[in-house]
């Protein structure tokens, strides 16, 4: 009772009650102003789906949900559909995730596991570094070094083999698939580009989820007499699981929007080809292909629209990913 | 109850060393292809390097130059976006781990702040573009500093986030019951206690801009003249090699693989201090 009767005499003073109002009041400013800049970032994604939705509204009033399936890509007739580009995410990406994923769960699983202990670090950081470089590199590697060797050494036997496959046995699926000349560049390459894009980031992700598994299950496992690898597969994947899936949707998210790995190798070709070594293009690549180069309103528009749904679309994948990733955190929380 | 079957035994045994192996092989084919494009970039890169880059501007088709324009515009802009964004990301944090902790508010911006840092830059692009380069009629060097600010906000707000929750509460509670007002607790002591950690923060902000390609094709444009005036197109590193890797010119082909070089150069310089920086994960 003292000690607040003192308080208050202090506060009673008028220098003392003014540094408190003072202090209070800067305290208001501060606040504020960090309330400004967390509003600004929701005002930031806001504006980003509102300045898509103006910006491609001459191509939805004139082409409405059509849009979205119609094959036909026509500057001279001013038509446009947006049905190959988002054929051509969609294969690139899934593609890409279909060789990166597995790949990325055996490096984490050999980082983890079975990599010599002093080499695990250096290691792991090499693979956290490549996962920071930017996809530009990946590329003009692409088009000038891997598109060129493939075209040349890979392609021709690929294709023949298929032929092969074909004729001995009248299974045409693989000759369907990677059939016509070998170009080098086309949805394949674009997709295998993009896999080893993704995979330093699949790989340090699914390594740091893999950490989070604690100990003592392991240790339990192995105590039963499990092999190194009934515990990855029993043990250390159901755990882990949400966090390698959202780790997996991450990589997705990426893959979905990349623009520059991709633009170089894909061969911006409007038409849907059966064959996997055929051009193609994506949402990001036709944007970037075509935008500086776009005469007329309804061909901007048209292009800002393919961003609309590049923009659902990943929205969709990262809102996921971003569920699963803080249910494991939770989890995580609540284990510690 | 002893397991008596020595077949059992021997297949899980193959099992676990057939899966072994393929997760090395795994290892082996991804750090391959990532050497291999980590060596051809340097040997095609330093074949390209000379003093003529950084004094000589970008060349017109079948004529020789530099980059210099290129690497000034790209280090002006990147500078100018990283001043603006890193306050707003840095204030942004600082509300959703000292102000905001639970609150619906704080859960929403936390959400939508992490789907703005993976959201494809391309469409970052394409937002400036509508708000700042249709107004005005042309292409400019702010729309691209803005394009990049853009990216650098949740980058930073992510960091410090992330790095404030990691300073004990105890700090904070001491300052408090010297009587410190909570902006000066937040200013003096967390802040203060964060700063490795963010300052690594705005570094990855960096080097997650210095090799954006996408969101620079329709704001800044780029800029075959030596510029740096933010009111006109302005030349930038990856838009030079996006330009030069699709033109029919050896020369320009050589320019565009050393600009790739001093690209990545960078960007692995910036994470390795960025990474001797952070604090210690305990």
């Amino acid at each position: 009772m003292a000690d607040t009767a003192l308080v208050e005499e202090m506060l009673s003073t008028p220098e003392r009650a003014a540094a408190v109002a003072k202090g209070g009041a800067r305290d208001a400013r501060f606040r504020i102003l960090t309330l400004l800049a967390a509003l600004l970032v929701l005002t930031l994604f806001i504006g980003l789906m509102v300045a898509l939705v103006v910006g491609s509204w001459p191509a939805i009033q004139a082409f409405g949900w059509a849009f979205i399936v119609d094959g036909i890509w026509s500057p001279v007739l001013e038509k446009f559909g947006a049905r190959a580009p988002i054929f051509g995410t969609l294969v690139t990406s899934f593609l890409a995730m279909f060789l990166a994923v597995p790949i990325g769960i055996g490096i984490a699983i050999f980082l983890t596991e079975i990599c010599p202990r002093p080499l695990r670090r250096p290691i792991g950081i090499a693979i956290e570094l490549l996962a920071g470089i930017p996809s530009i590199i990946y590329g003009i590697w692409g088009l000038f070094v891997f598109a060129p060797w493939f075209q040349e050494h890979v392609q021709p036997a690929v294709i023949d083999g298929c032929t092969w496959i074909a004729t001995k046995t009248g299974i045409t699926f693989f000759e369907d698939l990677f059939q016509g000349p070998p170009y080098g560049i086309g949805m394949f390459t674009a997709a295998f580009i993009l896999s080893i894009m993704v995979l330093p980031f699949i790989a340090a992700v699914t390594r740091d989820v893999f950490e989070t598994v604690p100990a003592m299950l392991k240790e339990a496992a192995y105590g039963l007499g499990c092999t190194t690898w009934e515990v990855m597969w029993r043990v250390v994947l159901p755990f882990a699981r949400s966090g390698v899936v959202g780790g997996g949707m991450l990589a997705l998210g990426r893959a979905l929007g990349e623009t520059m790995a991709v633009t170089f190798v894909i061969g911006n070709d409007h038409h849907i080809h059966e064959s996997l070594f055929a051009p193609a293009t994506t949402i990001s690549a036709s944007i970037a292909n075509e935008f500086s180069e776009a005469v007329g309103d309804l061909y901007h528009a048209s292009l800002i629209e393919l961003g609309l749904i590049l923009f659902f679309i990943t929205f969709i994948v990262l809102a996921s990913a971003q569920l699963m990733l803080r249910a494991l955190e939770r989890r995580a929380g609540s284990a510690s | 109850m002893k397991s008596k079957n020595p077949l059992l035994i021997s297949r899980r045994k193959a099992w676990n060393g057939m899966f072994l192996l393929l997760s090395v092989a795994a290892a082996v084919f991804g750090i391959f292809w990532l050497t291999l494009i980590l060596s051809e970039l340097l040997i095609k890169g330093f074949d390209g390097i000379s003093p003529r880059l950084f004094t000589e501007i970008t060349p017109v088709p079948g004529d020789e130059g530099g980059l210099a324009n290129a690497i000034a515009g790209s280090l002006f802009m990147s500078i100018t976006a990283v001043l603006l964004g890193t306050p707003i990301g840095l204030l942004a944090g600082t509300y959703l781990a000292e102000y905001g902790r639970h609150s619906w508010l704080a859960v929403v911006i936390r959400f939508v702040n992490d789907i703005l840092l993976s959201t494809p830059s391309i469409l970052t692009g394409l937002f400036i573009y509508e708000i700042l380069v249709v107004p005005a009629q042309h292409f400019s060097g702010w729309a691209g500093i803005a394009a990049l600010a853009v990216i650098v906000v949740p980058v930073v707000v992510r960091t410090t986030e992330n790095m404030l929750l990691l300073v004990p509460n105890g700090l904070r509670e001491a300052a408090a019951a010297l009587g410190a007002p909570r902006s000066n607790v937040i200013r003096a002591v967390t802040w203060r206690a964060a700063r490795a950690g963010i300052v690594t923060g705005v570094l990855l902000a960096i080097a997650r801009i210095s090799g954006e390609t996408a969101p620079l094709l329709f704001t800044a444009l780029g800029n075959n003249n030596w510029s740096l005036n933010p009111n006109q197109p302005l030349a930038a590193l990856p838009l030079v090699i996006f330009n030069f890797a699709n033109s029919a010119y050896e020369i320009q082909h050589k320019l565009a693989w050393a600009g790739a070089l001093l690209i990545t150069a960078t960007v692995l310089s910036l994470s390795i201090i960025a990474r001797l920086l952070q604090p210690k994960r305990s």
